[in-house]
């Protein structure tokens, strides 16, 4: 390590109008060192590291100062900043998706950085370009070159995005939940490929994520933020084996824990047969249409009452399309059945009334619920629409109590949505799903957008209710340690096919199908 | 207090909004400006007009605005309704009583027979913006005017925005064959040349008010109908309104719920400029002569007027100031709907927006209770 480190952050504070943000935060990053920035949603870890590089908003109030090696940025003028981005620093942040201009090919994308920091122009940046992507181990460079971001998956993006970040061989590297967005097995490759090219150009490397599974493995000092104040730095080991701070205690204990509590019984509530989704695919004029896209192949399955099933797999594996298909919320063939209901044969208002059974509760909690409705109104409004019969003051009653069920002051049904942290939303969701008495439901991804400790306190209410209640739970995620918390048997989908299925237990600790070993390797259950 | 609590209940992006609408001063007061302007043209008949609003004539109580009165009650001959600016009945009942008159004596279809010079003739005292070719009181016809093109253009913007949220809403929650028909048959239908359906028709028909305004109808929502459908479509994926539907509630109901109060944003940005359109239209069917009756107070005939005589530029230069007046009031508050509309407008970069706009955080206002039902 350099005796300069390449970034120092010296007292630094951020403020939007007088909300203070980051507060006298100091860390260095020296070369060929990766320090991990920690901590939940909202702990100021991207805006520092924004605010070090000048990327924030006007009304954003900077203080302190930040060095890049050795040079105090407040100092720069706009032509220095430009010059110092994306040529000393690199980025690399969280949405692929969306971080490419759709409307340029990746080889021109790649090229305009290497015009304005290295003035290489047509063949000369074509040559680099190449060897960047191949750099970044993407395959079929040649044809890359010309593809557009679309017909890229998420991972070759941030592969792109990386290829970018490292075009004119930054000093230091930003990666602002780098792997976020993309699936376990994916994530497992580009932080590895990040570590690659770090040790091969010496770069520093600032790492900000959330997950402490990451930080293990990938960074060699952490710095754990909380409500932007520094709770603690040290290296990897240390934090990890003898954290000081009370909060870091608590974050490495908020890995979801437990088993599922209640005991399903015999009696099989929800069955499928020979289920099945296609989605057509758009018809050439003239042309015969192509076959459909399977999005779920035939497969069967059952579902008792008080069991959970836990649907595993990645993005793309079908296993939101499966849940809408059992709910009949997209077209489907093959048998549902539901109590001794056949719902794939109802329709219209036959179909409307059985929806009660079944209810279901979303990934995103900021979208699920309607912005424009008081809480009370959002839970109540299928009680309302399916028993006209009960009166004002039942409906409040019984809003009341299933707040209180869900673990919700009763204050919160005259406010409206966007007073309310995540997990308290997803409760909300939750409070909405139950006051209807369902047998199943439904959860799609309801943990994934949440922060560990939430994450957790939501596992616990959900395995009470079940308990409770008597709840039949179809909970489907991509995180084997929520699912191993939650499911009594998983099944494990790729590709719209079961790969594997079985006691949740048995088929963790003890794998059959190989796609199912990587997932959990890659998840380092 | 309820107040209060009116105001504390808009959600944030609204009261940000209102904000930044009020921030817009040009927006604000151009909004005020046209407010004051309709309100004051509403009372037209109080301010302009031909009848005293209340008049004592031998001890008896009159409302002659209200209730038409035979002339033989004021000692006159004809049974007919009363002419209280002819010399002989008004000097009948002013020697008997008194008379209190509109400050503008004159309504809009007021042939004043005593002018001094052949009509049209200037401005002077006792008519302020002179008289047009047939001796009626500009001023009268341009309130009167006014009135009526901004009432028709409410009626119209109503009018199509019903028809356009009700069928681009439709065809965008449903989607699919639904919406491709749809579509197909208002491009078909959008290609009829609306002008000329309208010149046509003033042959066949004697075209008044309510002919205009259903024709025009039946053109106008096009505009909206594109927007409307975009924004169900957007809709109908997020997932409230696949949790309603998870629910079972009926199409109508997740539509009218939880769609259409998202979507009205959009739409809400259009309608100033829908209604400029509905003003424009009018004039220039009025101008051309195949728009209202003859003898309506229309602004467009002001301006035919002023074309036809150019001796008498009070008759151009009024109908140029009042048409521009109002047009360029309703573009200014569009403007500035749209832009308090518009989360990446930012109108003083050192006030407040985007940072109070952040989401809550994981541990703000209400602090997540301590799991008391959970644990057991």
């Amino acid at each position: 390590m350099n005796a300069e480190p390449v970034l120092q952050l010296d007292e630094v504070s951020i403020a939007f109008d007088r909300t203070t943000v980051v507060d006298r935060l100091s860390l260095q990053v020296g070369a060929g060192e990766t320090l991990a920035l920690v901590g939940e949603s909202g702990s100021g870890k991207s805006v520092s590291a924004l605010g070090a590089m000048g990327l924030l908003p006007a009304n954003a109030r900077i203080e302190g100062h930040c060095r890049l090696e050795g040079r105090d940025l407040a100092s720069l003028t706009p032509r220095d900043w430009q010059r110092l981005r994306g040529n000393q620093v690199g980025f690399i942040f969280q949405e692929p998706m969306t971080s490419l201009n759709p409307l340029h090919t990746i080889g021109k994308q790649i090229g305009e950085t290497l015009r304005l920091h290295q003035g290489l122009r047509g063949r000369e940046a074509r040559a680099r370009a190449r060897e960047l992507l191949a750099q970044v181990h993407l395959p079929r460079v040649e044809e890359l070159l010309d593809a557009w971001p679309h017909q890229l998956s998420g991972g070759q993006r941030q592969r792109v995005m990386i290829a970018m970040a490292i075009a004119n061989r930054p000093r230091l590297l930003i990666a602002d939940e780098p792997t976020t967005a993309l699936d376990v097995t994916v994530q497992q490759e580009i932080l590895q490929l990040l570590g690659e090219l770090q040790s091969r150009h010496g770069m520093a490397m600032l790492f900000i994520t959330h997950d402490l599974n990451l930080v293990r493995r990938h960074a060699d000092r952490v710095c754990v933020l909380y409500q932007g104040r520094e709770q603690e730095t040290g290296s990897v080991a240390r934090v990890f084996d003898a954290p000081r701070s009370a909060y870091t205690r608590t974050l490495l204990a908020a890995e979801p824990e437990g088993r599922p509590v209640s005991r399903p019984t015999s009696e099989v509530l929800l069955e499928a047969q020979r289920l099945s989704v296609t989605f057509r695919r758009p018809k050439r004029l003239f042309a015969r249409r192509p076959p459909g896209f399977a999005a779920v192949k035939p497969l069967d399955l059952s579902l008792a009452r008080g069991e959970t099933l836990g649907i595993v797999g990645e993005s793309g594996s079908g296993k939101t399309t499966l849940a809408m298909a059992l709910l009949r919320l997209v077209e489907s063939e093959g048998h549902i059945t539901l109590g001794e209901t056949r719902l794939d044969r109802l329709t219209g208002g036959d179909l409307r009334r059985q929806r009660r059974r079944a209810q279901i509760v979303f990934q995103d909690p900021y979208g699920a619920l309607s912005p424009r409705m008081p809480v009370a109104d959002i839970i109540s409004e299928g009680l309302r629409y399916h028993h006209p019969e009960v009166d004002k003051e039942t409906v409040r009653e019984r809003v009341l109590s299933t707040l209180r069920e869900v673990g919700l002051p009763r204050e919160v049904a005259a406010r409206y949505p966007h007073e309310f942290s995540g997990g308290q939303r997803q409760r909300i969701a939750v409070a909405r799903a139950i006051i209807l008495e369902p047998e199943l439901l439904v959860l799609d991804e309801p943990t994934s957008a949440l922060d560990r400790t939430v994450q957790k306190q939501l596992i616990r209410l959900l395995r009470n209710l079940q308990e409770r209640r008597g709840l039949s739970y179809l909970f489907i995620s991509h995180d084997l340690a929520v699912v191993r918390a939650m499911a009594h048997r998983i099944i494990v989908m790729k590709d719209g096919a079961i790969m594997e299925q079985g006691k949740c237990e048995e088929v963790l600790r003890s794998p059959t199908a190989s796609y199912t070993q990587s997932l959990l390797k890659a998840s380092f259950l | 207090m309820t107040q209060h609590g009116s105001t504390s209940r808009l959600s944030p992006i609204t009261r940000r909004r209102l904000q930044a609408f009020r921030d817009n001063r040009r927006a604000w007061w151009s909004f005020w400006l046209f407010l004051f302007l309709f309100v004051f043209s509403l009372g037209a008949e109080l301010i302009a007009n031909d009848k005293p609003i209340v008049m004592r004539y031998q001890g008896e109580w009159y409302v002659p605005l209200l209730v038409d009165y035979p002339e033989t009650d004021f000692g006159g001959f004809l049974p007919t309704t009363a002419e209280y600016r002819d010399p002989f009945v008004k000097e009948g009942i002013e020697t008997h009583g008194w008379m209190l008159w509109p400050p503008v004596p004159f309504s809009y279809d007021t042939l004043d027979q005593a002018l001094d010079h052949p009509a049209p003739s200037p401005p002077d005292a006792r008519h302020w913006l002179g008289t047009d070719d047939q001796g009626r009181d500009v001023l009268a016809r341009v309130i009167y005017g006014f009135r009526l093109s901004v009432l028709f253009a409410l009626a119209l913007t109503i009018g199509s925005l019903v028809l356009g949220v009700v069928f681009g809403g439709i065809q965008g929650y449903f989607g699919g064959k639904v919406d491709l028909i749809g579509q197909r048959l208002s491009e078909i239908w959008s290609g009829l040349p609306v002008l000329f359906l309208l010149i046509i028709l003033a042959s066949l028909v004697e075209p008044n008010i309510w002919w205009l305004l259903g024709i025009m109808l039946l053109f106008s929502w096009l505009g909206l109908v594109d927007i409307v459908r975009a924004e169900f479509l957007r809709a109908r994926n997020l997932e409230y309104v696949r949790a309603a539907r998870a629910m079972g509630l009926p199409a109508h109901l997740i539509m009218w719920r939880h769609v259409l109060p998202n979507a009205m944003v959009a739409t809400l940005t259009f309608i100033p400029f829908l209604f400029t359109g509905a003003i424009t239209t009018l004039t220039a069917l009025d101008f051309l002569g195949f728009g209202l009756p003859p003898g309506s107070p229309s602004l467009g005939e002001l301006v035919a007027q002023g074309k036809n005589n150019l001796q008498a530029p009070w008759l151009g230069i009024t109908a140029f100031v009042s048409l521009s007046l109002m047009l360029s009031l309703l573009v200014f508050i569009g403007e500035g709907l749209r832009d308090a509309f518009d989360p990446r407008h930012i109108q003083k970069p050192a006030g407040k927006p985007a940072g109070t706009l952040q989401p809550a955080a994981e541990s703000d206002a209400l602090p997540l209770p301590q799991e008391p039902t959970d644990e057991r």
